[in-house]
């Protein structure tokens, strides 16, 4: 297997293991196993029952806390209920004879019209028997990943019949964060593109969608409170923005999929589009004794920078309910920070010599004060992590450099705090999508540390970011790779060690994804049932 | 001089530097940013001297005077005296197809009877062939005249062209020099433009065996292709994990051969619909059915075709090759490629020959046989050769010309002097190297070696596409002119409907300036600058070509 991802030679790849693949492949993946990420626990057999759509139900347990009119899992019922029958176009019920079959949902908690959180359970337990199925769940949260589970169990034979095997699942996630990062300053991504995106994440059961809204190249959150970041700072001020309302449709959408928005405005570095909109924000740069005309990270030194930097904050965090926000803070040049003299004084002033780590610091300490007063947890890049001298302050670091990540995140938790894992997960670095292997076989808590210092890595994340990727090439360069590191964010990884295995259960999935109509690229040569049909 | 080159340098600097968000270059942080000022690192396209042309025609004249175009008065129409009148329908397909790219297609008319044209508003685009045969119901062809000339002038613009193919290019630069003013007004300036390719084979292949390409995808890139005046599509359309076309004379090769016989099909009314698809936009369609290797899914349709594998003394049940030593398999080829010449007008067939593997002949005894009764002794190459002289014979009696790869040259077969090798292999100095020994012995040549577009990396790697050269070898001046062009190749083990698209363009547009334009046109700053313009009219056409660097289009693609 090895062999099959790496050696390319000659004219086109030359193997013959493909046709192995292939064979395992046609004997069709119809039991738990088909299900990605794979279920924690279960049992399947091979006793399998028809289901017809004249005679399926969603229904709620006599016993559970939701009961018809929870707006998350009506809403689910009814989009499940299109995905497990792709090819039911017909909306009249007629009479007939087919046995019903009812998947009955009972939840724990009424937490039908709040948003999920990093505490929420998605832990659940779907029981599949004659003519029902039984999901049980500790809240809405759970009962939505269960559904997803139900819909990738059930298939079609060669007449278009749908069954479902017999089942006993039991299943929760191993990490509790399991994100995907888009960046939508480098290219604008219609607000169409990020929906998609939600949905193709809820199958992956992907639940935090970290919105790198802003950065250099321009600025397209419409803030109410100062409008003219947008508006200077955008591509495009009128069709290159995402107005509160269409933030308002991402928010809603992710809830209903189970998703958390997690907003990053990053500062102080990567904020040139800001400085357009926000005179005397940026730090100006000098050259010789002089303006250079040129500005650099946000101004420091500066009482007006951190006022604005409140108000932004606040409208920020009441616009995102998360109770999570992305500070940021990371690639900080100084180069323009040692050319301004006001910058110096400052710097004097406040004994930190010529270190400007510490001036960083200082920064990074001031916009967490502001955030936490705010009631959020922020999440900073590693860079903040390692100048930082007192870190306690600090919550939850991500860690992005490559090299040996392991060993910071073994710093992290070490210092106590807690750790998101993005190192081995950058997905915009292309190359070809046999590489989908290295995102499978990442092990993030593969350190040396107690059982607490383990349970500080809360989860990992997937990082799309967008010098090269707008909504032309988004879709495929994202999927079915992401789908790899979800399996790893979710599964138990004993049982997910092994590419061999993995490999025709994820072509199985990634034939599903395209049959929703996500445009998920091959890992390989191949063919699916249904073939994407767009250009 | 260079000025410019000191920019390119600073350019490609800046797409490291710029790129390193999170990715990994730290050290290009302290290498450039001291070279680097705040200003520059806005890698921002700047408008160029050329505008968005791509690509950049022989000889262009542009001034500043410009004309207001408005979708109620403009139209395409024949000169009087041109040879293509209204019953050209090719002309006319084309002329609407360029009115919708350029106004849209879903703005209602409001034909404005009373309002005048204003004074510096231009009405009138003609289309002049002015050859007495224009070929409008011809194939294009290797040979075909592609040149054009257009004047943008009052009161109208003259588009002039020996040929159709020449007028569809020129319509494409055409519509490339309409643009928006800042009122949305549809302008264009006065221009004189004089052009014609630099090669008369400009190539894409795409492969639909490694995985099946639905109809609609490979007529989307021809669309694109057309946008790029690239005039040849090379359809690699089997190989060795499937075989998608229907046959009509062996029907069962792709009833057993394609990954599914009815959904996972080329049928004859599909082939003819590319072909005319096609030559609507002056594209050459060439199949390439590839023997006597990668010929594993013909194996399924058709059998005895290929070799039994032995292990030891026994057959070990897996198969090679194409059996050369077998009647029956030249007769099979006979009667196939008899219907492949009527299916497919062009006068080129692709015959691969590529990559043939001898273990499997090797362990046949009955090949060994045959090979001691030729007197080959050991040498497989002579197999291989013995087969692709018949097969050449073969394909030469249904009037085709043929183009092998690269590798049946090396083996030293027996060739005809008209026969076109393909150059896919080794580094730079390598094909340079073949390209002049190809050349030198008097054939003619196509490269494809540094236009492998499914090989991807991080970066702006077109900018490698657009500096390759097919004539940059040792040789004569007539051994250049034997390089007839080249062909940008998307592979398809990683690559389906589903990122086709985006993974070929713009990169392959690098590609088709390299082609079609002057040689001399090598500046990569004012070509990052007309392409991402390009990408963008790409986009605005509903094609989903990818980005090239951070930026934006006015419209974004808006498919998912």
């Amino acid at each position: 297997m090895e062999v099959m991802f790496m050696v390319r030679s000659g004219r086109y790849t030359r193997l013959n293991v493909y046709l192995l693949i292939l064979s395992i492949l046609q004997v069709g993946l119809h039991t738990v196993e088909g299900v990605w990420p794979l279920p924690q626990a279960f049992t399947s057999s091979t006793e399998r029952y028809p289901l017809s759509p004249q005679a399926f139900y969603f229904g709620y347990g006599r016993q559970s806390a939701a009961q018809q009119g929870c707006s998350v899992l009506d809403a689910a019922f009814r989009r499940y209920f299109s995905l497990i029958f792709p090819d039911y176009t017909d909306g009249r019920l007629h009479f007939n004879q087919d046995k019903p079959f009812t998947v009955e949902v009972s939840i724990d908690h009424d937490d039908c019209e709040g948003y999920p959180n990093e505490d929420s359970s998605e832990r659940y337990n779907l029981g599949v028997s004659a003519g029902q199925a039984s999901l049980k769940a500790e809240t809405v949260w759970g009962a939505l990943r269960g559904l997803e589970t139900f819909s990738q169990l059930v298939y079609q034979n060669d007449f278009g019949s749908y069954f479902i095997n017999k089942t006993e699942i039991e299943d929760f996630p191993r990490f509790q964060f399991r994100g995907i990062l888009l960046d939508t300053s480098r290219h604008y991504l219609p607000v169409q593109a990020i929906l998609k995106t939600l949905d193709a994440m809820a199958y992956s059961k992907f639940n935090v969608f970290h919105w790198h809204i802003v950065d250099d190249p321009s600025f397209p959150y419409q803030s109410s409170s100062f409008p003219d970041l947008s508006s200077k700072g955008a591509f495009h001020p009128m069709t290159h923005i995402y107005t509160q309302s269409d933030v308002r449709r991402v928010i809603s959408h992710a809830r209903l999929w189970g998703i958390r928005v997690l907003p990053e405005f990053d500062s102080p570095g990567h904020t040139k589009s800001w400085g357009k909109g926000q005179p005397g924000l940026l730090t100006p740069c000098y050259k010789g004794g002089t303006p250079s005309g040129t500005f650099g990270p946000v101004n420091p030194a500066l009482r007006s920078t951190y006022q604005f930097m409140a108000r932004l904050f606040k409208e920020v965090s009441s616009v995102f309910p998360d109770s999570y926000i992305h500070l940021g803070g990371d690639e900080v040049d100084f180069t323009c920070w040692k050319s301004n003299p006001d910058v110096r004084a400052f710097m004097q002033k406040m004994g930190f010599g010529s270190d400007f780590t510490k001036l960083e610091a200082f920064y990074m300490e001031n916009i967490v004060n502001i955030t936490s007063a705010l009631n959020k947890t922020s999440i900073v890049w590693q860079d903040v992590f390692d100048y930082h001298e007192r870190r306690s302050s600090l919550s939850v670091v991500e860690v992005w450099r490559e090299g040996c990540y392991l060993c910071e995140v073994r710093r992290v938790a070490k210092a106590g705090l807690r750790v998101i894992l993005a190192s081995p997960w950058y997905l915009d670095l292309p190359g070809p999508t046999h590489n989908w292997a290295r995102y499978y076989t990442v092990w993030p808590l593969a350190f040396k540390g107690t059982e607490e210092q383990k349970k500080l890595v809360i989860g990992g994340e997937v990082c799309m970011w967008g010098e090269y990727v707008d909504a032309t090439n988004l879709s495929p360069r994202l999927w079915p790779r992401a789908s790899a590191a979800a399996e790893r964010l979710w599964s138990d990884e004993k049982q997910t060690s092994n590419v061999d295995k993995a490999f025709p259960r994820l072509q199985d999935f990634r034939c599903k994804l395209l049959r929703r109509g996500i445009r998920a690229e091959p890992l390989y040569v191949g063919h699916c049932k249904h073939e994407y049909q767009g250009v | 001089m260079s000025t410019t080159l000191k920019f390119t340098a600073l350019l490609l600097a800046l797409g490291l530097c710029r790129g390193l968000r999170h990715n990994y270059i730290d050290n290009y942080i302290d290498n450039y940013i001291d070279e680097v000022t705040e200003e520059e690192a806005e890698l921002v396209a700047q408008p160029s001297k050329y505008g968005s042309l791509w690509p950049l025609p022989q000889k262009v004249q542009l001034s500043e005077v410009s004309f207001k175009l408005t979708s109620s008065s403009f139209r395409i129409v024949d000169a009087k005296d041109s040879t293509a009148g209204p019953s050209c329908s090719l002309l006319q397909d084309a002329y609407r197809r360029y009115y919708e790219y350029m106004f849209g297609i879903a703005k209602r008319q409001q034909l404005n009877k009373g309002r005048r044209t204003g004074p510096s508003e231009l009405t009138e685009l003609q289309v002049w062939i002015t050859s007495p045969d224009s070929e409008c119901d011809s194939y294009p062809s290797l040979t075909s005249d592609e040149s054009y000339e257009l004047s943008v002038n009052l009161p109208y613009a003259v588009l002039k062209a020996p040929k159709v193919w020449g007028a569809l290019h020129g319509l494409e630069t055409f519509s490339q020099l309409v643009y928006e003013d800042e009122y949305g007004a549809k302008s264009i300036n006065s221009t004189t433009i004089s052009d014609f390719p630099r090669f008369a084979h400009r190539g894409i292949l795409l492969d639909s065996s490694r995985h099946f390409l639905p109809i609609k995808v490979i007529l989307a890139n021809l669309e694109t292709m057309a946008m790029n005046k690239i005039n040849v599509f090379h359809w690699h359309i089997v190989d060795d994990q499937s075989f998608p076309y229907l046959s009509r004379t062996f029907p069962q090769l792709s009833q057993q051969g394609a990954y599914h016989p009815y959904t996972h099909v080329y049928t004859p009314a599909d082939v003819k619909m590319v072909i005319e698809f096609a030559r609507l936009r002056g594209i050459r369609v060439i199949p390439e059915f590839d023997t006597p290797g990668h010929t594993q899914s013909w194996g399924k349709g058709q059998p005895d075709l290929l070799t039994p594998c032995y292990s030891g003394a026994k057959p070990s049940g897996a198969f090679g090759p194409v059996n050369p030593i077998l009647n029956t398999t030249y007769d099979f080829m006979s009667q196939f490629f008899k219907e492949i010449s009527a299916v497919f007008p062009d006068a080129y067939v692709h015959l691969g020959g590529d990559e043939v593997d001898f273990t499997c002949w090797k362990s046949n005894p009955d090949i060994q046989k045959f090979m001691d009764q030729q007197g080959f002794g050991q040498d497989y190459s002579k197999l291989e050769s013995f087969y692709i002289q018949k097969l050449l014979d073969i394909v030469t009696a249904t009037q085709k010309g043929y183009t092998i790869w690269q590798e049946v040259f090396d083996n030293g077969v027996k060739l005809k002097p008209d026969t076109l090798i393909h150059v896919w292999k080794g580094n730079q100095q390598q094909y340079q190297n073949e390209m002049a020994k190809v050349t030198s012995s008097g054939y003619r040549t196509l490269l494809s070696t540094p236009w492998y577009l499914n090989r991807i990396s991080y970066g702006q790697d077109w900018q490698g596409h657009y500096k390759a050269d097919p004539q940059d070898f040792e040789g004569t001046e007539a051994q250049k002119k034997l390089v007839i062009g080249g062909e940008a190749c998307l592979w398809g083990e990683y690559v389906d409907a589903t990122n086709l698209t985006p993974r070929l363009w713009p990169r392959a547009s690098a590609v088709a300036e390299r082609l079609w334009s002057a040689k001399d046109v090598t500046d990569i700053n004012d070509a990052f600058n007309r392409l991402s313009v390009h990408r963008c009219r790409m986009v605005d056409r509903g094609i989903p070509a990818e980005p090239l660097f951070s930026s934006y289009c006015p419209h974004e693609y808006k498919g998912i």
